[in-house]
């Protein structure tokens, strides 16, 4: 027993990176929340399924080439980009140990993901005033249903990461908060390839 | 910072700034290739179709080796794992649903 203590403490005292065997409490928890991601696939995946199935169903209303206007998604899809890109930045900023940078960089990430979420919204009203709701069709459910739940994973994010730049500001870079400042970079990535396939599948096959 | 470690923990999950621009870089690329094909209108049907999903993989691909640094994962490759079993699941989710409800529908 004395002896596994012993070994226990020591263990905590060399730095993590010499410990092969000894599994990293912080490292576990990105881990669970990579599974979560992978939960996340599959809601995504499900919602996919419905759209594409019920895309052609428009019960008469508009369909996807009368209401895509497809300069706002496009721009909107290259400012979720560089978001991804700034999000990056800010880990490697991170791993530097440069926390003015790391917090200007998620700073950025924020505003960029502000932009995209505000953009949506508006595309999102325009839609509703020219009568295409939720309720108008099986495709606009699909849609609304896919594109909204996107969108409020984005909105979670920003909220998420707001509060993560308040707590770097107040604790400074700990294995903490660098555990989760890699957590929420994985999740922006994953809300950016989840976009991609939104903007291929959805408006561009929906207007070619 | 810990850059005089072994190797294998040198640059353990961090990327460098080059990796995040050629990644960055890539993503751009393959967002103009589906635009440029669908605004032009130069293919249509299923040549665009493919070109589009290829793009679209290609991007998850970019993302996943050079924003999430997959590839530098260490040995039990357990985040691997879990992407190949969440992505089997996807794929039978939808090309399942679609195979179902669009090419087996029985009188309509």
């Amino acid at each position: 027993m004395a002896q596994l203590h012993d070994s226990g403490l020591t263990g905590h005292q060399v730095s993590h990176t010499e410990h092969h065997d000894h599994p990293d409490m912080e490292e576990m928890r990105t881990f669970g929340f990579w599974i979560y991601l992978m939960t996340d696939v599959i809601i995504f995946g499900t919602l996919f399924a419905v759209y594409i199935v019920l895309q052609g169903n428009t019960n008469g209303g508009p369909g996807p080439k009368d209401l895509f206007q497809m300069g706002g998604i496009i721009a909107s899809t290259f400012i979720l980009l560089t978001s991804s890109y700034t999000s990056g930045l800010a880990v490697l900023a991170m791993h530097k140990g440069n926390k003015k940078a790391l917090l200007g960089w998620l700073g950025a990430t924020v505003l960029l993901g502000a932009t995209f979420i505000i953009m949506e919204i508006n595309e999102f009203t325009h839609l509703v005033h020219e009568g295409a709701t939720i309720s108008t069709s099986a495709f606009l459910s699909a849609f609304f249903t896919l594109v909204g739940t996107h969108g409020l994973h984005v909105l979670l994010g920003l909220v998420w990461m707001i509060a993560l730049m308040m707590q770097i500001a107040k604790r400074g870079i700990t294995p903490v908060t660098k555990r989760k400042v890699n957590v929420i970079s994985l999740f922006w990535h994953f809300l950016d390839v989840v976009w991609i396939f939104v903007f291929t599948i959805v408006y561009l096959m929906g207007v070619s | 910072m810990q850059h005089d470690m072994s190797p294998s923990h040198a640059d353990k999950n961090h990327g460098s700034l080059k990796s995040y621009t050629i990644g960055f870089v890539f993503s751009i690329l393959l967002t103009i290739i589906p635009i440029t094909v669908v605004m032009s209108g130069w293919l249509a049907g299923k040549a665009s179709a493919i070109i589009l999903m290829v793009t679209a993989v290609l991007q998850l691909v970019v993302q996943l080796i050079f924003f999430m640094h997959l590839r530098e994962e260490k040995k039990p490759r357990y985040n691997l794992l879990t992407l190949i079993l969440g992505l089997i699941i996807l794929l039978v989710i939808v090309i399942g649903s679609m195979w179902i409800m669009m090419y087996n529908m029985v009188a309509l």
